[in-house]
């Protein structure tokens, strides 16, 4: 793989993981348990959906075969969507929507820090911009898994079992594979092993306070989202966000 | 805007004779254009009425995310996606500042939400309409924040002072709204496809009258107006700002080149203004009464998401008070 090569695809792992944790927010308009978690569920969305436009535009410049932003967006079938697959799981209650964000959070905030200092310079300024926003994300989710995690014995029974669900995708945020590798290499990804040692930390640190168990170090872990190999989630994700895309094809302009 | 039908509790208008000292003193810093503040003295029925109208404008607002978190997860571009999440934000926002404006009366969230759960509150009867294809988060945006900030240009002057610059506030955002609205119908009729110009016209045909109808029954249906005007809660009548809607939306309707589902609406030279068909008021009122095509739905969303949210209030509560206890024992 060529570093050219590598650098489109981490360009639409960031992009896509950004927008399909962006779609499965917008899915929770109207439905959250207090107004002021709408506020800051849409507020969060709208910062992942606008990083990921700004991904999708600087992805759409070096592959430079005729399509935009929007048509990455929305014209790619499953298998060419780079997302994680946390990040296409499911809301079900709160404590997964939270502990979901929670785990995302923590891997976007150390990927974006160390990407601040990304030797591609365009990447390094989309970060810092980014960053702002997903320090305000990590310091809500955190806060939320703890009340949950110590709040009452419900609470701490909900999100102890979200911590159970979804620790089985949370191997993939960590584990590099030959693309994570060469953009390490490049100066342009952060270094794999850090990033893996930050997040753990994080993670067990909060958890902890939270009174909560994480799972195990050497638990099976699904992966795929990488590569184009996802749960059974995403064909309806982007069933729903491409339909009009896909029904109106002809459409230029919206 | 999102108030109609708010009752005052009075048959008629009180003369300066039958009023009390403190009624007339109330009645004459109002005359003055005075604003009444949370802790002024004032008349019960002129707290309630506020309630009333007050909350029913939050809930309306809250109640106004759902039929464009119908379209939120299908917006057909990254520009259009974030525009209409912005939106969603800011009614979420005015909800809030709304009801916090409620509030500064002695009224509390919880209780006038379940009002609202139980049936017993009212929002504006437009949200009980479908939003049934794209173009409708156009015409929402257009029509139903245009007939909005017709109602609330008018109330950043009503007489109750956090109500009057809650209105202040929202109307900026609000305005925003609407020519995003306007732009989303703009750019379909001038650069669409066949199919999305006739999507626009559709969704007008379905939005035009349950927007007109948000201004509320006709001045001589409207039995609480007059107590309203008089407290300068509304500062003009439903007639009044429904005439002004019209005729400064037909002239954009024109300029989009799409027509209203009216045969009778035509410019009169004599009068100045457009002349419009009579409304469908048993329509109206079948709406209000929970007969609108959305109105089980919409209540039945909301409790949902208050219900089920239950025990993550609970745990918030209770993680507060242990940390709370944690640091008193520190």
């Amino acid at each position: 793989m060529t570093q050219a090569e590598a650098l489109k695809e981490y360009l639409l792992r960031l992009a896509d993981s950004d927008m399909i944790l962006g779609q499965r927010l917008c899915e929770l308009c109207g439905k959250a348990p207090a107004l002021e978690e709408e506020m800051a569920l849409m507020n969060v969305a709208l910062d992942l959906v606008g990083q990921a436009r700004n991904w999708y535009e600087y992805a759409a410049e070096l592959i430079d075969d005729g399509r935009d932003a929007d048509k990455l967006c929305f014209r790619r079938d499953a298998h060419d969507y780079r997302n994680l697959l946390l990040t296409e799981q499911p809301n079900e209650d709160y404590a997964v929507t939270m502990g979901r964000q929670f785990f995302f959070d923590v891997y976007h905030y150390f990927t974006l820090k160390s990407l601040t200092e990304s030797s591609d310079e365009r990447i390094a300024g989309i970060a810092a911009k980014s960053l702002k926003e997903v320090t305000y994300h990590l310091r809500r989710s955190s806060e939320w898994v703890k009340r949950l995690g110590d709040g009452t014995e419900e609470s701490h029974r909900r999100m102890q079992d979200a911590v159970d669900i979804l620790w089985r995708f949370t191997g993939e945020l960590i584990t590099p594979d030959d693309t994570d590798r060469v953009m390490a290499e490049a100066g342009i990804g952060p270094d794999p092993d850090q990033l893996a040692k930050d997040w753990r930390g994080m993670v067990n640190e909060v958890l902890t306070q939270a009174t909560l168990t994480p799972g195990a170090e050497d638990a099976w872990m699904y992966m795929g989202g990488k590569h184009g190999e996802h749960t059974e989630h995403l064909g309806f994700i982007l069933a729903e966000m491409q339909f009009l895309q896909r029904a109106y094809p002809d459409a230029t302009t919206w | 805007m999102y108030a109609q039908l708010v009752e005052t509790g009075a048959k008629r208008l009180k003369t300066k004779e039958e009023m009390s000292p403190e009624e007339r003193e109330f009645q004459e810093k109002v005359d003055a254009e005075t604003k009444i503040e949370p802790k002024n003295w004032m008349p019960e029925g002129y707290r309630k009425t506020l309630i009333r109208q007050i909350s029913q404008h939050a809930h309306s607002e809250v109640v106004g995310m759902l039929p464009e978190g119908n379209w939120v997860t299908r917006a057909p571009t990254l520009k259009r996606k974030l525009q209409l999440m912005a939106k969603i934000q800011d009614e979420a926002g005015h909800g809030l500042y709304l009801y916090s404006a409620m509030e500064t009366l002695g009224a509390d969230r919880d209780e006038e939400i379940e009002k609202l759960h139980q049936g017993k509150a009212k929002y504006s009867s437009i949200f009980n309409y479908p939003t049934l294809n794209w173009a409708d988060m156009g015409a929402v945006g257009w029509l139903v924040d245009g007939a909005a900030i017709v109602n609330q240009v008018v109330l950043q002057r009503t007489s109750y002072g956090p109500y009057s610059r809650a209105m202040i506030r929202i109307c900026k955002e609000e305005s925003f709204h609407q020519r995003q609205g306007y732009q989303i119908l703009l750019d379909m009729m001038r650069e669409g496809t066949e199919e999305q110009k006739a999507m626009v016209q559709d969704a007008i045909n379905r939005l035009w009258w349950p927007a007109l109808m948000m201004f509320g029954p006709h001045d001589d249906e409207s039995p609480n107006s007059q107590q309203s005007m008089a407290w300068k809660i509304k500062r003009k009548s439903n007639d009044e700002l429904r005439q002004m809607f019209i005729d400064q939306t037909v002239p954009q309707l024109e300029f989009l080149g799409c027509t209203a589902p009216d045969p009778d609406l035509k410019w009169n030279e004599e009068t100045g203004h457009y002349d419009f068909g009579e409304i469908n008021w048993q329509e109206f009122y079948d709406v209000l009464k929970g007969n609108g095509p959305c109105n089980r739905e919409r209540i039945k969303t909301r409790k949902n998401a208050i219900d089920e949210g239950a025990w993550v209030r609970e745990a918030a509560v209770a993680y507060a008070e242990k940390q709370k206890q944690r640091a008193q024992a520190a």
